[in-house]
């Protein structure tokens, strides 16, 4: 039996169409495909199906842009027994970390089988924050720092757990799961499509588009819609703004952590820019309202793509002069190099996806991979870099804005030459979906790989909404960044990863 | 009188730093007397002591200002005498400084946070090592004068215009330890909000109040002590008083828009760092003193 395969991206497959095989043959089939450098797993959840729990892996393979299919399944309601995937794919662990957590499953040889983000319909409800089992060290000499889940600043909530040895971090545990919304159940309950899109828009803040593309992807896929290239366009230069801005906030924020006033207030004004340029877009600085399923109310005139171009010209010209002097000035470069290195064999077990992989010559990109929208034509080339530390990740993001913004000027000048550009479609919210369908949609947002996954029923009502954000594997990849780092290091590291809190909460 | 002026020099301290920074980064920036304001507003509040907390809460934010006053009465403000003088005052100056740091230190271990310890360890590690740095100062001023306490040391630097080398190295060298004793760019950053990365505002983050203005005006007044040092090595003694004052308020005025510039474009060093470059500053007053010793 061969596995199941989605071409396409996005993609669906009818249910019964993936074939359900027994635990040790899905167990044998992931392992084999897993062990190739090309696949990595971008989901692995459990689908309550009344009496029973269906188990789907979706296993990317980059080089055949293509996306396996696996399934099994379990009885639901009670503790049972697998072998660990994880054992062997360090990469699964999170995965299976989840499934124990919700339905209980027991994985044996799991080497890190905790409690993932308390979700309000877990298996076990007498695990709490609070009863965590943090890993510990029973020694006079060293000490623990905890720091969290209330923070002086106005991040989220998340608690942070340092055993350090005098300055120098020896482990750290990083334990989230205060703010458990439920929305993936959200997608379940409300029906209507606008909901849905809004919803989308609200599960990571800062990555609006990129979440929001990957749900309309699945809206599309579900009714056939095909998206014309005007709208992949103007999609694509969306998710590439909301790229440019976050790099280049966050490029500020580094600068601020190390205290280099100039390079924070310089870079602050350009990200302004950039914002606001959605909001003249748009109405919405951070594109909210943009992304709408089979359909923008946004197509652009003239008028504003010369605004549009004039303005990223002026960052990009700004943004190379600043970034030039930031990074070759020796105070910065002291702070950046070598501080917080995460190896290529490290990014590659904990399954890193985005900016967290590509800092470390792990080149894993959804636009390469699985193009959609624009980047199936126009190709856009990802930025690697190896050396896997904060400059590492630094200089990506200062590379990766100067290609989104030229990739942005060929798509304004493809945009200009299209003829058709009458009867646009507009969004339609009265679409129905597919039935019995498993669809998935993925998204490079700026963090890196966004996977939703979506299943509906026989009335084509989505039952099961799957959500998975990059920071899901990225975070490991911050605990391991500042083992043997000194504990000052760990506020520059952390920021220099940004990650998010309620995209891993969902 | 030389408290007094003292005094008057703090005020305008941290405003200045504070505005520099604003204007070098294409703010307004707010008014001088900001800091102030903000000490104001801490004094009219009550003091909130951590629960593990013991006598030790209740009285080191008060032992810390008042160590800080006591040694500022040794210091003579140019064209005016110190309130106390006697040989070797300097030394009651530096321990006096230094019983502030320990109670600083105490009372953030007193808090019971896990932060606090941290930031007490370094403070006690950087404290120590800046420690030689000021005692070579002095001693080379010492031997360069021949006087052994500090109004001694005023007269005689004033009638012999010493050379500009060794007052522009002691000048470097006071700017160093002003930047550590008061935990401001590149050793710490008055400006974080990362306590991970704070080394005196992590210390103080369990004491409000009274108590922390308390401790925001100790500081302040450490900047106008350093820089009064300053202002030994560059005002001649036969001019007209009120000139002196002038170059005197020059003098703070320039030491703290120095601060601010070194503030606005130095990124922080990393931790470890922090202790090589406080050695570097004590090598420097090493070269002093042995340059003075053999001259």
């Amino acid at each position: 039996m061969e596995n199941a395969l989605i071409n396409t991206n996005p993609g669906a497959i009818a249910l019964n169409e993936i074939p359900v095989v027994d635990y040790n043959e899905f167990y044998d089939r992931c392992r084999s495909l897993l062990q190739h450098e090309q696949n990595h797993c971008l989901n692995y959840f459990g689908w309550p199906d009344g009496k029973k729990i269906r188990y789907f892996c979706l296993i990317a393979d980059d080089k055949q842009h293509s996306i396996y299919v696996l399934s099994h399944v379990q009885p639901a309601g009670k503790t049972i027994q697998l072998k660990a995937l994880s054992a062997e794919i360090t990469a699964m662990q999170v995965f299976e970390r989840e499934i124990h957590e919700k339905y209980g499953v027991d994985f044996t040889g799991h080497p890190w089988l905790k409690p993932l983000r308390y979700a309000f319909n877990r298996y076990d409800r007498s695990k709490t924050p609070t009863t965590y089992p943090f890993y510990s060290i029973a020694s006079e000499e060293l000490h623990q720092v905890g720091v969290g889940p209330v923070h002086a600043g106005i991040i989220e909530p998340g608690h942070f757990r340092f055993i350090c040895n005098g300055e120098n971090i020896l482990h750290l545990e990083i334990q989230l799961g205060y703010q458990h919304r439920g929305i993936e159940n959200l997608f379940v309950q409300h029906k209507a499509l606008l909901q849905q899109a809004v919803l989308a828009e609200q599960i990571a803040g800062d990555t609006t588009i990129g979440h929001s593309v990957a749900y309309a992807g699945i809206a599309e896929t579900l009714t056939h819609f095909a998206e014309p290239a005007p709208l992949g366009i103007i999609r694509s230069i969306a998710l590439e703004m909301e790229r440019i801005a976050i790099h280049i906030g966050d490029t500020a924020a580094l600068c601020t952590d190390i205290a280099y006033q100039l390079g924070q207030i310089s870079l602050e004004p350009l990200r302004t820019t950039v914002i606001n340029t959605m909001l003249e877009w748009c109405g919405n600085r951070f594109g909210k309202g943009f992304i709408r399923p089979a359909g923008s109310h946004y197509y652009p005139d003239k008028k504003f793509l010369t605004l549009l171009r004039s303005n990223l010209n002026d960052i990009s010209e700004r943004f190379t002069e600043i970034t030039a002097r930031i990074y070759s000035l020796p105070g910065v470069l002291a702070r950046f190099e070598e501080c917080g290195m995460v190896s290529n064999e490290q990014v590659r077990q904990i399954g890193a996806v985005g900016m967290a992989a590509r800092m470390s010559g792990l080149a894993r990109d959804i636009r390469i991979s699985h193009p959609s929208m624009a980047y199936k034509d126009t190709i856009i080339s990802s930025v690697t870099f190896d050396s896997g530390d904060v400059l590492a990740r630094g200089l990506l993001r200062k590379a990766e804005v100067i290609e989104s913004i030229n990739y942005i000027f060929r798509l304004i000048d493809q945009y200009n030459s299209l003829t058709d550009n009458k009867n646009l479609p507009e969004p339609d919210f009265n679409l129905s979906f597919r039935q019995n369908m498993l669809a998935i949609g993925l998204a490079e947002g700026w963090r890196g790989e966004i996977c939703h996954t979506a299943i509906t029923d026989d009335n084509g009502n989505i039952i099961h909404y799957k959500i998975k954000d990059p920071s899901l594997h990225n975070w490991m990849a911050l605990a391991l960044a500042v083992r043997k780092e000194e504990i000052s290091n760990f506020p520059v590291n952390n920021k220099s990863f940004n990650l998010s809190y309620c995209g891993f909460d969902l | 009188m030389s408290v007094l002026i003292i005094i008057i020099t703090a005020f305008f301290f941290p405003g200045i730093i504070g505005r520099t920074r604003s204007v070098l980064s294409g703010r307004k920036g707010p008014g001088l007397l900001q800091p102030w304001k903000n000490v104001w507003v801490l004094l009219n509040k009550s003091a909130v002591i951590s629960s593990s907390g013991s006598l030790i809460s209740h009285i080191a934010p008060s032992v810390i200002l008042a160590s800080v006053l006591a040694s500022s009465v040794f210091i003579p403000v140019p064209g005016f005498t110190p309130l106390l003088s006697f040989r070797g005052d300097f030394l009651l100056f530096a321990y006096l400084l230094a019983i502030g740091r320990f109670f600083i230190i105490i009372n953030a271990f007193d808090a019971g946070s896990s932060f606090q310890g941290m930031g007490a360890a370094r403070e006690a590690l950087f404290g120590l090592l800046i420690e030689p740095a000021f005692f070579l100062l002095i001693s080379s001023v010492s031997i360069l004068t021949g006087g052994i306490s500090f109004n001694e040391f005023y007269r005689s630097l004033a009638m012999s215009q010493s050379l500009p080398l060794i007052a522009l190295s002691s000048t470097f060298i006071i700017i160093c330890i002003a930047l550590i004793e008061n935990s401001r760019v590149p050793i710490d950053d008055p400006k974080t909000h990362l306590e991970l990365t704070m080394i005196h505002e992590v210390m103080v983050l369990d004491v409000s109040g009274p108590d922390l203005a308390f401790i925001h005006i100790a500081n302040y007044l450490k900047f106008a002590i350093w820089g009064t040092f300053i202002s030994f090595f560059a005002i001649p003694a036969g001019i007209d008083l009120w000139l002196k004052i002038a170059i005197f308020a020059a003098i703070q005025f320039s030491f703290a828009i120095i601060i601010g510039f070194i503030e606005s474009f130095k990124a922080r060093f990393r931790m470890e760092r922090n202790s090589h470059f406080i050695i570097t500053v004590s090598a420097v007053a090493m070269v002093i003193f042995i340059i003075i010793l053999f001259s």
